[in-house]
């Protein structure tokens, strides 16, 4: 517990010095960001009054201070540019909902999948159906995700007669995000528990459990899979809230109305708060993911205590 | 000699000479102690024995080399001008790959806008690869120093640990754009952006390493022998650090062109006057739904994907083979 509150404390400050960075960041973009296409039309008085307006022209300290009070107090502020005067929470409500119902989807497509890949390959190592598999890892780790993307949407739409982008109500409309949102997943998680499995499948407790006699689907199951998976677990939580990042790729191939590129838009159009609304969320995702996933790991496997200094990375 | 008679008399089979004093040859007492094992012989033994990773090497050189000497060759046209039909005066837009109606070449047909494809693909591949080796190496001086100092000096190491910390936190895409934002978009721009994120992987695993090798038994055996630290860095841990060191430059070529690739797709990548295969991609995924106007998205991802899995595979399969647990 102890162990708990020191680390969360530690996380905080980690947190605030994310967000004051991207904070000054921002700030070194150039003003002409804040007007778009209206920029030319405005004069100089103009333009410093809506500056002025939006706080920016406050020293910087200051511009941070009135930040942080007004997180504390749970506002988020409205966007500038992306929808002006729109709260943020509100632009972001619907979207997260989308991205992660399509991230939690493919999630647990790419977990069977993916964990049934890799243990066969595990099982079967060095065999055929590991070097396919290895093929198959190798191709979606190098080929960077989007030319695959654009090949499934090219050819997928044809051969199987599905349609090109989401739509809402048709539940056919969303199998082709969904898979190519788990062809990489799937390779991660394949590829780990095979390796993971391969480290424990040379271990001497394996080797004693075959000289007693014991069949291999239970030393597969019983002793290898357990033991396997506890480096896994560990990644679980911080995968599962990443999932309402969403996927720049898909969700603009595919129009859907997540948050996928809602970070890149922000920044392109210099929208301040929601950029950083959004680097508050996704990194406070990421350490408390990987908070999760050690205090899971520890839950799982007996052995591993969480108080020892520099846990169990 | 002797086994073989009859013994009759003990005394009579022994050799005389077994009993002289032998001569004391220094150099003989070092035969045993000394092994002509070479790091980099060894390496290149194991490499090779992997048929596959010697394949694609080939490969990778090939296209290394023909990119550079390409613009070289007879005949081949300019990756950025824009050719005009001299009968019609218009361009050569979207001519097919080798289409024999039209009385100019193009190997790959043309773009949009009648630049030669061929032309293109292989100017962009160019570029594609001294981004990438540009920040492969990069990325090992400023990761291997700054994993070093993490690992080795204990002092640093609460610092680096919080700096890395905060660094990590920071979505690299959020860092990626602002980088190219803030600097006028040009190669060395999305070189320094991809640097930026890129230092820390690398950081952390040679600091993994170094800290686990560093204290190991046989280094500090070497220490207490006298070993000079120069020869405990070059020879102890330097061979550990080889391997991941050479893994992770080989994998930064494709991540690297990978990140390209996105820059271009979200359109912050290099400006289109520049052909890369990030922008080459973004073309062709423009007319991707016209199936006569595929191969201008096919002739890239093609290249795209043998360069990178020959990179991923060839990283890999060295790594293994420069690390000295794999050497007979």
């Amino acid at each position: 517990m102890k162990y708990i509150l020191t680390r969360l404390s530690r996380s905080l400050l980690t947190l605030v010095i994310v967000v004051t960075v991207v904070f000054l960041l921002m700030r070194m973009m150039p003003i002409e960001g804040y007007f778009g296409a209206s920029f030319d039309k405005l004069d100089e008085a103009q333009k410093m009054a809506k500056l002025n307006n939006l706080g920016l022209l406050d020293p910087w300290y200051i511009q941070l201070k009135n930040f942080y009070t007004d997180i504390l107090k749970g506002d988020f502020g409205e966007s500038i540019t992306y929808r002006p005067k729109v709260a943020i929470t509100k632009i972001l409500g619907d979207k997260l909902i989308t991205s992660l119902r399509f991230g939690l989807a493919s999630l647990a497509v790419s977990l069977v999948v993916g964990l049934g890949m890799g243990i066969l390959m595990a099982r079967f190592k060095g065999k055929f159906w590991d070097k396919l598999g290895t093929v198959y890892v190798v191709g979606a780790n190098a080929v960077p995700a989007v030319i695959y993307y654009l090949l499934i949407q090219v050819y997928f739409t044809n051969i199987f007669n599905l349609p090109l982008l989401y739509s809402k109500t048709d539940s056919k409309s969303w199998i082709l995000p969904i898979l190519c949102l788990s062809l990489v997943n799937i390779a991660y998680y394949a590829m780990w528990i095979r390796r993971y499995m391969v480290d424990e499948l040379n271990k001497d407790y394996v080797r004693l459990a075959r000289a007693k006699g014991l069949k291999n689907k239970d030393i597969m199951v019983k002793h290898v899979m357990r033991n396997a998976f506890v480096p896994m677990v560990q990644y679980l939580p911080a995968s599962i809230l990443y999932t309402v990042s969403g996927s720049i790729y898909v969700e603009s191939l595919f129009s859907i109305p997540g948050t996928g590129g809602l970070l890149v838009t922000a920044i392109q159009r210099q929208d301040n708060t929601l950029v950083q609304a959004l680097v508050l969320l996704y990194s406070s995702i990421g350490i408390v993911g990987l908070m999760l996933g050690d205090i899971l790991m520890a839950a799982f496997d007996p052995r591993i205590k969480l108080s020892q200094e520099g846990g169990s990375r | 000699m002797t086994g073989k008679k009859i013994i009759s008399n003990m005394a009579d089979s022994i050799d005389p000479s077994l009993f002289d004093f032998a001569e004391y040859d220094e150099s003989k007492s070092e035969l045993t102690g000394y092994s002509n094992y070479s790091f980099w012989r060894s390496t290149l033994q194991v490499f090779m024995k992997n048929k596959l990773a010697v394949a694609l090497l080939v490969l990778i050189v090939i296209v290394v080399v023909f990119t550079i000497i390409q613009p070289y060759l007879p005949n081949q046209k300019s990756p950025t001008q824009i050719y005009i039909n001299p009968e019609t005066g218009l361009q050569y837009r979207n001519v097919q790959p080798n289409d024999p109606s039209v009385s100019e070449k193009f190997i790959f047909g043309t773009n949009s806008i009648g630049q030669d494809l061929w032309a293109r693909l292989w100017s962009g591949t160019r570029t594609s690869l001294y981004i990438g080796v540009a920040v492969g190496i990069f990325e090992a001086i400023v990761g291997i120093t700054i994993g070093a100092l993490w690992g080795y000096v204990r002092k640093l190491d609460a610092i680096i640990t919080e700096i890395y910390n905060v660094w990590d936190n920071i979505p690299s895409t959020v860092v990626l754009i602002i980088l190219t934002y803030i600097m006028k978009p040009s190669i060395s721009t999305i070189i320094f952006a991809m640097c930026m994120t890129g230092w820390l992987e690398m950081a952390r695993f040679v600091r993994n390493l170094i800290l686990i090798i560093r204290d190991r038994e046989y280094n500090l055996a070497s220490r207490c022998l006298g070993t000079p630290s120069r020869r405990i860095i070059t020879k102890n841990l330097l061979p550990y650090l080889v391997s991941v060191i050479m893994l992770r430059m080989a994998l930064a070529i494709p991540s690297a062109i990978g990140n390209e690739v996105f820059l271009s797709y979200i359109g912050m990548g290099l400006p289109i006057d520049i052909p890369s295969l990030g922008n080459l991609i973004s073309e062709g995924r423009a007319l991707m739904m016209d199936p006569n106007q595929r191969y201008q998205l096919f002739f890239p991802a093609a290249v795209i994907s043998v360069v990178t899995i020959s990179f991923y595979v060839i990283g890999n399969v060295f790594a293994d083979s420069a690390d000295p647990r794999n050497h007979v």
